[in-house]
Parts: C-alpha cells; sequence; structure tokens
C-alpha cells in the first residue's frame, strides 16, 4: 500500500531525505510538451489517450516550453525544424528531460543515407536522456522509456558526487 | 475524348510547336510541348469547350539528366472526364518556364515546389518563394548534381 493510502496512527510526520523528496516530486509529475512531429506522434497521442493513458504516471501535455519537464521528440527532425527544437529546449526550465522516441529521432532512421533535409539524430542539437527504439515505437515501449526516465531521475541527487 | 484524341487536336492546332507526341503503346498518352507555347495551349485546353480541362491534377518537376530539367502538367477535364499530359523540357543552365498559376491556381503551390526542389524558375509567378526547404537552403535538393552540405547553421548533415 502506498504512503499516502495510508493512514498514519500517530501523527502525519514522515521521515525521508531531501533527495527522495525532490525525486518523488519530479518523476511523478513529468509534464510533457505538446508537440509532435510525425507519425511517431500518432503513437504519443495514443500513449496519452484513455487506452494506455500516460497521465496516470502524471504525465499532461503542455503546450509552453515554460511548464514542461519532460520533450518527447517524436518523430523525423528536420533541419528546419531542429533549430526549433533547440529553441523550445532553451526555453524549458530546469530540471528537464528530453525523451528521443523512433528512429528517426534516435538516429534518422530511414533518412540515415539520402535524407538531405534530415538531422540525423536529435542528440546532436539537444541532449537525450532516454531513446526509444522503433518504427514507430507503439505506445508500451514509450510508457517503457518513460518508466526508464523516472528510474534515472529517482536516482538524482543534490549532492555531488565525489570523484 | 481519349487523351490520343486530345493530343491529336493539339497537333492539329499548334503543329510546329509539338516537339514530341507519344499517343500509342503507352498507358498515358502525352505531348511535349516548347516552353513559348505552353500558355497557349494551355489556355487552348482550358477555353475550348468540347476539351474544358478545368483541373490541373498534378505538375511535377523532373531532372532528366544530360542537362535537361523538364515539367510534366497532368489535366483533367471534370465535365467530360478526361485526361491529357503535357510534358515540357529546358536545359539546366536556362531552365525559365512559364508559369500557368493564373490559368489553373492549383499551379501555384505546384511550382513553387518544383522551384525549391528542382530549381525551375516559373517566369510570371506571383510569388515565387521556396515552399518546403528554409529560405537560405544552398541550392535545389532533387536535382542530380547536387551535393548534400557538411553543415547547416552548425548541425552536421551527413550520418
Amino acid at each position: 500500500m502506498g504512503l499516502l493510502d495510508s493512514q498514519f496512527d500517530n501523527s502525519n510526520i514522515v521521515i525521508t531525505t531531501l533527495d527522495n523528496l525532490l525525486n518523488w516530486a519530479r518523476l511523478s509529475s513529468l509534464w510533457q510538451m505538446q508537440f509532435g512531429l510525425a507519425c511517431c506522434a500518432i503513437e504519443m497521442m495514443a500513449a496519452s489517450a484513455s487506452n494506455f493513458d500516460m497521465m496516470r504516471f502524471g504525465v499532461i501535455p503542455r503546450a509552453t516550453p515554460r511548464q514542461c519537464d519532460v520533450m518527447i521528440v517524436s518523430g523525423t527532425v528536420t533541419l528546419k525544424m531542429a533549430s526549433r527544437i533547440k529553441r523550445l529546449y532553451d526555453q524549458m526550465s530546469e530540471p528537464r528531460y528530453v525523451i528521443s522516441m523512433g528512429s528517426c529521432s534516435n538516429c534518422g532512421g530511414p533518412y540515415w543515407e539520402h535524407g538531405y533535409h534530415v538531422l540525423k539524430g536529435v542528440d546532436r542539437v539537444v541532449p537525450v536522456d532516454v531513446y526509444v527504439p522503433g518504427c514507430p515505437p507503439r505506445p508500451e515501449a514509450l510508457i517503457e522509456g518513460l518508466l526508464k526516465l523516472q528510474e534515472k531521475i529517482r536516482s538524482e541527487s543534490l549532492v555531488k558526487k565525489s570523484a | 475524348m481519349t487523351s490520343q484524341q486530345i493530343c491529336e487536336k493539339i497537333r492539329e492546332r499548334f503543329g510546329p510547336a509539338i516537339r514530341e507526341a507519344k499517343t500509342e503503346g503507352v498507358p498515358n498518352p502525352f505531348v511535349s510541348v516548347a516552353p513559348e507555347n505552353l500558355r497557349d495551349i494551355s489556355l487552348f485546353l482550358r477555353d475550348e469547350a468540347d476539351l474544358a480541362c478545368d483541373s490541373l491534377m498534378c505538375l511535377s518537376g523532373v531532372d532528366s539528366g544530360k542537362g535537361m530539367l523538364g515539367a510534366v502538367y497532368h489535366i483533367a477535364s471534370t465535365a467530360h472526364r478526361h485526361t491529357v499530359t503535357l510534358k515540357v523540357q529546358v536545359p539546366a543552365e536556362k531552365a525559365e518556364i512559364p508559369s500557368v498559376a493564373d490559368i489553373w491556381p492549383a499551379a501555384n503551390w505546384h511550382e513553387r515546389e518544383a522551384y525549391d526542389l528542382i530549381g525551375i524558375t516559373f517566369t510570371g509567378h506571383p510569388d515565387l518563394r521556396r515552399i518546403l526547404l528554409p529560405d537560405d537552403w544552398p541550392g535545389h535538393p532533387l536535382r542530380k548534381d547536387f551535393k548534400v552540405p557538411e553543415f547547416y547553421h552548425g548541425m552536421k548533415v551527413p550520418y
């Protein structure tokens, strides 16, 4: 049973580390940037819709980068779009995360050789936390990527790691 | 009217302007016309009562290699339900074809696309800008001799 579902016996004091609290807060409300680039965006929308319901993980699409925590790059990144993506990423407040969804955004996908207009991987313009393979990935795969990101956030710390 | 008959009708009217006509043994009979006669033939196709070609279904830019560029016009009549294909070829170093955007408004964006990707200048077009690629893109990427740039705005382009 989860912490918040249970009744407290004595008083409502919970002892935890600040790291745990912040990480729990961050990973439980990953607001997603509301934009899609290509066919992967259809799968992303399916993941948001009632069958898969990404909102149960706290993922809510927001239409402004200033309210977003995670950018899901869902589709082919053209060179024309790449500078816009960079700008949107720069406008997001920290901490910010990027999920690269699908082969195109991972490495150029089917356009890797003859796509004169395609950026061969969105990691050439923004840092990527999780890569989701597939063409396009099923909603389950995107949710798996989201859970991987949550795992990553869960292990973050405010304390600098000693070398 | 069949496409063959339309091609024959064009040939009757604009005999010397026809460079090539293939009406037998091909799925889409076509006439290849000189660029300076394109507008006259287009107006003839549109305005003649028994042709009444009121719809430009598709306009394609073509780089056939050997230094020749071209445009292919697939034209149809919604009233008579017949189709005809026109072809125009120009040398790549002077790739200018008169615009038909005022004859069939559908040509407007198609000609911009052919200009963007193949680099054909459609003279008389009301607004000949790039339609897909960024305005500062170097060259016309669907030409056979196009070389992909190494970098675009600091982003590496090849894999």
